[in-house]
């Protein structure tokens, strides 16, 4: 017996959910599209999800196309994910000030907004709780971060149909949404009609469906969902064996195989900052012109460029390789040691919006040759290391 | 995956604010190196440290740097920065004079292991600055002088200039209980000490290896040698270790910028011991 109904939800009926959260001094965040892409923005209502919309993505691709019927969630995910609302791109942190002949500190106060993120995806569920463990799971946490996660209500949604570049199969985090949500919809097209199934996933979730209205989901119904939902990982074109992953990368930092795989790469950072785990930052401190305040701002930072890694000497990672190196080995690797899980999601932003189409997917696909080529005595890739 | 738990998520003290420390005093030590005391402005305040952390030293609308304490750490609130002015941030705080104010976070990062190697031999080898973070650790053990067994300072600078804290070494060099050797890469004239590289005084320093404690700060190249040449001698691998430096800045394992493969250099190290990092200090652009 499960611990909550589902409910039925006509795709306009949404707009009571948005109204109820609005009316608490919410703002709706959700998917829109805005030049020529699906972003994560403020909304106001249905009509501004991308309604019969869809994308169609490869490495280096990104096209939106139209699709033959008007589905609210008919796309995967763009280049937008939701840590720009957890995680700031830039924020500032305190003020300090000159006050007579000394300097005080003041804490910035910590933003009171609250969001509705709508349309989350199984594979943004598991970025927003690795990022929980990174800002909030240690000896130090990010307290602006905190309350911002306090403060969001996730309303998920099932991939029905992954992309392109999707990978969350070989990753495990998706494609069904199983935890880390409030609402859980299921959209479905169909003879029957276009309808959502809407399932809580928290108490507040059950509250807010119950009280809005909604009729509960027949078992027909429900079976119709789940059936739409569950063949949805029949359908992955890009899948990868990762078990191993965590070992393999860290036994092979020498391997001449990383010229290769990052012969292409233009350091330009757009995986990093598409990625939705991705939590490096830098802070700047700046002035004014009188010299009288000044400010730390934080800012998404990329371990891709040349200053990420300098200390007095120079720069650490130097070459293109070795910072190629530290961002695929942190990814699918070290990170398993710095906070027990793997950094990937299996989203496919960063294939998606590598200008030179990079994909780690088919890169851990080269170091497993390579490894199973040396230990069948072939000698490939490899120097005299 | 399973969501972090509630209680964890709602701590509310913000590690990013720093405090306000003024300035006591200023001692130009080389010619490009110089060492501030510090104390909190707030009298209330207690600054307590271990050897061999850090503080995030900020300069008033120029920036924040990672700098090692290097003063006594049985002296509360009275907190030494010894520093080379290398960059705008260092440089500014060069220029600081007494009653000054900069800010402070910390203090962070692992400690010199001072407490676990009673009954040893501590070899205590120093290439340069390095032997600012070791100052804490020579200070503890000065002072904690019956736990140990024979205490030896290999210490290595460029010239006969660049020697840190000249007079306190000649000090330390005095007792009969803290053997002092010094080497530097170039002589010049009237210099009549060892002439060469830090690594050259360990064949020769009178330590029983099996049972040494060593404590390994300088440049990373020269902390490779020194642990190479270190258990060539017989010092246990699990008994060195050494005190890394990557670009910092956070100081709390969040903003990623330290880490070195699977470790942050600023909540993990910096000290380390070389079992935990031999497998990455000899890679490249790690």
């Amino acid at each position: 017996m499960e611990k909550f109904k589902s409910y039925y939800l006509a795709p306009e009926e949404l707009n009571k959910i948005f109204d109820y959260f609005k009316t608490r001094g919410y703002k709706i965040a959700g998917p829109t599209v805005k030049d020529n892409a699906i972003v994560y923005d403020e909304i106001e209502s249905v009509n501004d999800l991308p309604l019969g919309w869809t994308d169609e993505q490869g490495p280096g691709s990104y096209r939106l196309k139209r699709r033959n019927d008007e589905a609210l969630f008919g796309y995967v995910v763009g280049p937008h994910s939701w840590k720009k609302f957890l995680f700031p791109p830039i924020l500032t942190l305190w003020e300090a000030k000159r006050e007579n002949g000394k300097f005080k500190i003041y804490e910035q106060n910590y933003s009171e907004e609250k969001f509705v993120f709508v349309g989350v995806r199984a594979c943004e569920i598991s970025a927003i709780l690795i990022q929980d463990k990174i800002f909030g799971g240690g000896q130090y946490v990010d307290p602006n971060y905190l309350r911002r996660r306090e403060n969001a209500f996730i309303i998920a949604v099932n991939c029905n149909e992954p992309g392109n570049n999707c990978f969350c199969l070989s990753t495990g985090t998706g494609p069904k949404v199983l935890t880390g949500y409030d609402i859980v919809l299921t959209e479905v097209i169909s003879e029957s009609g276009h309808y959502l199934i809407a399932k809580p996933g928290s108490d507040l979730g059950e509250e807010i469906l119950a009280s809005l209205g909604f009729r509960e989901a027949t078992t027909q119904e429900i079976d119709e969902a789940d059936k739409v939902s569950n063949e949805a990982v029949n359908k992955f074109r890009k899948e990868v064996d990762l078990s191993d992953v965590v070992e393999m990368l860290q036994s092979n930092y020498e391997n001449p195989l990383w010229e290769k795989v990052s012969e292409k790469c233009l350091t330009c950072a757009n995986c990093t900052m598409v990625c939705p785990t991705c939590f490096c930052h830098t802070v700047e401190d700046v002035t004014d012109l009188t010299g009288q305040s000044a400010k730390r701002v934080r800012k998404w930072d990329s371990c891709f460029t040349l200053e990420f890694s300098y200390i007095h000497g120079g720069s650490v990672r130097y070459s293109t390789a070795s910072r190629y190196r530290q961002w695929m080995t942190h990814k699918l690797s070290t990170w398993k040691n710095q906070f027990g899980m793997i950094g990937c999601v299996g989203c496919g932003r960063c294939i998606t919006w590598c200008p030179v189409g990079i994909d780690i997917v088919e890169n851990v696909k080269l170091f497993k040759e390579s490894e199973l080529k040396l230990k069948t005595g072939e000698s490939y890739g490899r120097g005299n290391t | 995956m399973e969501p972090v738990e509630k209680e964890v998520l709602t701590a509310v003290q913000n590690p990013m604010l720093p405090l306000i420390f003024q300035v006591r005093s200023r001692k130009q030590e080389t010619n490009d190196t110089f060492t501030l005391e510090i104390e909190p402005l707030d009298s209330k305040s207690e600054f307590k440290f271990l050897p061999g952390q850090f503080n995030m030293v900020y300069v008033f609308g120029v920036g924040e740097v990672p700098i090692s304490i290097s003063g006594d750490p049985s002296k509360k609130n009275r907190i030494m920065h010894t520093t080379r002015m290398v960059g705008i941030v260092t440089k500014a705080m060069g220029k600081l004079k007494k009653g000054d104010l900069l800010g402070i976070r910390g203090p962070f990062g692992s400690s010199w292991p001072v407490d676990k190697c009673s009954g040893c031999d501590i070899v205590i080898v120093a290439g340069g600055i390095g032997l600012a973070p070791l100052r804490p650790a020579i200070y503890y053990i000065l002072s904690n002088r019956e736990r140990y067994n024979r205490v030896i300072l290999l210490y290595g600078a460029r010239t006969p200039d660049d020697i840190l804290y000249k007079n306190e070494i000649e000090k330390w060099r005095s007792r009969f209980d803290f053997e002092v050797y010094v080497t530097v890469d170039r002589g010049i004239s009237g210099w009549k000490g060892n002439v060469g590289v830090v690594t050259t005084l360990i064949p020769r320093a009178p330590f029983e290896p099996e049972n040494t404690v060593a404590l390994v700060c300088g440049p990373e190249i020269m902390m490779r040698f020194t642990a190479l040449e270190l258990i060539k001698r017989g010092v246990k691998e699990n008994n060195i270790f050494l005190s890394m430096e990557r670009n910092m800045k956070c100081g709390i394992g969040l903003c990623g910028h330290c880490q070195f493969g699977p470790v942050f250099i600023c909540k993990d190290g910096p000290v380390f011991s070389y079992n935990q990092v031999k497998d990455l200090i000899f890679k490249r652009e790690i």
